[in-house]
């Protein structure tokens, strides 16, 4: 009797070891709704068809909400996620920290090297590569092209601040419904300041010193946002100061903005014609310079991290690399063209003829994520990483309420003398009570 | 009724006026259900489109591929529905005692429960993050009721509270003579004269747990998640997505607005109940 009830036993544990074996590991992964994200949602399938022992659960977020939920998530050590969608603001901070896990093993055809040089500085830290990237954009111009010709204008070489302003002021013809610039006005650091910081280092300015004191007082600063005032205050459409980039994509899609500047991601949507009146008639150039044109457009990416807390690092690991390598790029262009494959973060994407064939902005989109370096970003030198933003954890709350202030001086409740300096005085608060100085 | 309403011209400036507010209630939902039907392009059309546009339901076909929205559906329903029967159980005795054993103190309870109400969410979600993670509870429908029901508790309580106050108490000392206990005396006596009260506290507070969006996206991510996560999931920072919002705020508010309309006169007779004294 002991000898069958051992059998049994044993039997019953071989099948649980059996079970176990052939039990699938669940990934979570956080991500956000754009249109890039989605479609590797339902991509899934070839992934889930070579390795049948993962199941995926996707967990979709509006950015801020992800934003608090990924923070509250990582910082308490939670682990409900194995693979979150974070930016390259919270990729070196979180890595400092210890709440990434770093990639190391993405397999031996991922071909780390062909990762945009800027991208993989920005999301390694002591030379590890803490996030992949997925999709990646800096910022460009998108003009009217046909509104150009009928007022005789002509780009040759790359737009200054000052030339843009001419230009605004040209194409400017509110009576018939077209705006000359439309730019982001909604306070924000990933909103109005993405764009004014960029106009800041084409001016010459930073956020910090060497010592980490704001520079809102200098003369760089105030050209700078004098511009902005100036430009979209006159030359841009009513109520800019509630317009983010989905508000100026509507506008520029119904044909109301003679120029855009904004993420090179809108490219493929203004010229798609189920989206936009303008689709054919769009244009694209360089973020316009100043003084300089070093940091003059931004560098953002999308990227797929895992946490520290993760408890399936390696079955996270082996996602990472099927979404973010480059069978996954010929998987989209296969399935949806070449025009939807995620830009901006492999070289080869731009040696591929057909991609180039198919996305006609994919030139310039080349040459600004290529340009936007997140260490050499300012004309003067900085202690921070980062072009449109500083890569410490106070900065999105600096860059919030200077965006406020900012905003204030666009509405006109604030002239741009007092908006930088109510700046500098709460940037250097801030920064004295976190202990930099 | 004032007298300058029963005029003809009174009434039907009364009904214009009545209308008018009732529009402007109204028009944001109705808004939101004609931009669900919208191509992304028309629903940012400016000037704005009204019945005028081409008609698609391809944000619903894209929402229900997309989404598993019958689980989110089903986490509403069980989180909403339990956490307001729980919380009945307690709402009940609770305000059973205030109402017709109230000591000096009662007052200050009451106000002191309601007090907990006045603290920002965000300002606990830390330690309740903490606890939730400790006890195993993260995302799971059995946490959420239990923050759902403490939510609302000290609500349920004060309307409970009220209505019962205004059940004389000389028949629940009647029932007490004729030897009911107290568990009989709650059952077939308390609450039969108080059901008003009651079907409108539930009523109430399952739409305030349906439209919980805090707590519910905060410690849920996706065994638990709810309607509200199915709603957030379809904003979008780069491209337009106001046309498949709104069709997914349509699917969600949709349940209970139908249970709404049927039950909108329990509803405004219990929110009305002691209003006239």
């Amino acid at each position: 009797m002991r000898n069958i009830m051992g059998a049994a036993l044993c039997a019953l544990l071989a099948g649980g070891v059996a079970f176990g074996a052939s039990a699938e590991t669940k990934l979570t992964i956080a991500t956000v709704n754009n249109g890039d994200m989605i479609r590797m949602q339902k991509l899934t399938d070839d992934f889930t068809k070579k390795n049948p022992d993962i199941s995926l659960e996707w967990v979709t977020l509006e950015e801020n909400t992800l934003r608090q939920r990924v923070t509250t998530d990582i910082a308490t050590n939670s682990g409900q996620y194995d693979i979150m969608t974070i930016g390259t603001y919270e990729a070196p901070i979180w890595a400092k920290k210890g709440w990434l896990a770093p990639l190391e093993n993405l397999g031996a055809d991922y071909d780390v090297d062909d990762i945009m040089p800027s991208i993989r500085s920005a999301l390694s830290n002591d030379d590890k590569l803490y996030a992949a990237p997925f999709y990646a954009e800096s910022s460009m111009m998108m003009y009217r092209k046909d509104l150009f010709e009928k007022a005789g204008i002509e780009i040759n070489g790359r737009l200054t601040w000052d030339q843009t302003l001419d230009i605004a002021k040209k194409l400017n013809d509110p009576a018939n419904g077209v705006y000359g610039i439309c730019l982001r006005g909604k306070a924000g650091w990933g909103e109005n300041m993405a764009l004014i910081s960029t106009m800041g280092n084409a001016y010459g300015a930073r956020w910090f010193d060497e010592e980490w004191k704001p520079e809102f007082n200098g003369q760089e600063w105030k050209d700078a946002l004098s511009m902005y005032v100036d430009i979209l205050g006159k030359y841009g459409p009513p109520g800019a100061t509630s317009n983010g980039f989905n508000e100026n994509l509507s506008l520029f899609n119904a044909g109301k903005c003679g120029m855009w500047i904004d993420a090179t991601v809108a490219a493929s949507f203004v010229t798609n014609p189920k989206d936009s009146k303008v689709a054919d008639k769009v244009g694209f150039t360089e973020a316009p310079c100043a003084v300089t044109c070093t940091g003059a457009n931004w560098l953002w990416a999308w990227n797929l991290a895992i946490p520290a807390s993760s408890k399936n690092t390696e079955a996270a690991e082996k996602f990472i690399a099927w979404a973010t390598s480059k069978s996954y790029l010929e998987l989209v262009a296969s399935k949806d063209g070449w025009a939807n494959v995620p830009p901006g973060t492999r070289m080869s994407l731009y040696q591929n003829e057909k991609y180039l064939d198919a996305a006609p902005f994919a030139i310039k989109t080349l040459a600004a994520i290529d340009s936007a370096d997140p260490i050499n970003s300012t004309l003067k030198p900085k202690p921070y990483v980062g072009v449109q933003f500083a890569a410490i954890p106070e900065f999105q709350g600096i860059g919030t309420v200077v965006g406020q202030q900012f905003s204030a001086a666009l509405a006109g409740q604030v002239t741009v003398d007092q908006a930088l300096a109510n700046a500098q005085e709460s940037t250097d608060r801030t920064m004295q009570k976190a202990g930099y100085y | 009724m004032d007298s300058k309403f029963k005029t003809p011209f009174g009434q039907f400036a009364y009904s214009v006026f009545a209308w008018i507010v009732g529009l402007t209630v109204f028009f944001p939902i109705l808004w939101m259900v004609l931009t669900s039907f919208k191509s992304e392009l028309d629903a940012v059309n400016m000037p704005p489109l009204f019945f005028d546009f081409n008609w698609t339901l391809e944000n619903y076909s894209g929402i229900l591929e997309q989404s598993n929205y019958f689980k989110f559906a089903m986490n509403s329903i069980i989180l909403s529905f339990g956490s307001t029967f729980l919380g009945l159980i307690f709402a009940v005795t609770c305000a059973w005692a205030m109402a017709f054993n109230p000591t000096k103190r009662t007052k200050d309870t009451l106000l002191w429960m309601l007090s907990t109400k006045m603290m920002p969410p965000v300002g606990v979600l830390v330690p309740i993050y903490l606890v939730f993670r400790d006890w195993g509870l993260l995302d799971t429908r059995f946490g959420l009721i239990m923050v759902l029901f403490l939510m609302n508790l000290p609500i349920m309580v004060w309307m409970l509270y009220t209505y019962f106050k205004e059940i004389p108490k000389d028949i629940l000392e009647a029932a007490r003579m004729d030897g009911a206990t107290l568990p009989k005396e709650i059952i077939f006596v308390l609450l039969p004269m108080a059901l008003p009260g009651i079907a409108s506290t539930m009523l109430l507070n399952i739409i305030l747990a349906w439209n919980e969006a805090f707590w519910t996206l905060n410690l849920t991510t996706s065994d638990a998640a709810p309607l509200t996560a199915f709603i957030a999931s379809y904003s979008s920072p780069e491209g337009l997505f106001w046309a498949k919002l709104s069709a997914a705020s349509t699917l969600a508010v949709a349940p209970i607005l139908i249970v709404g309309w049927f039950s909108q006169k329990q509803l405004v007779r219990g929110l009305t109940f002691g209003a006239v004294k």
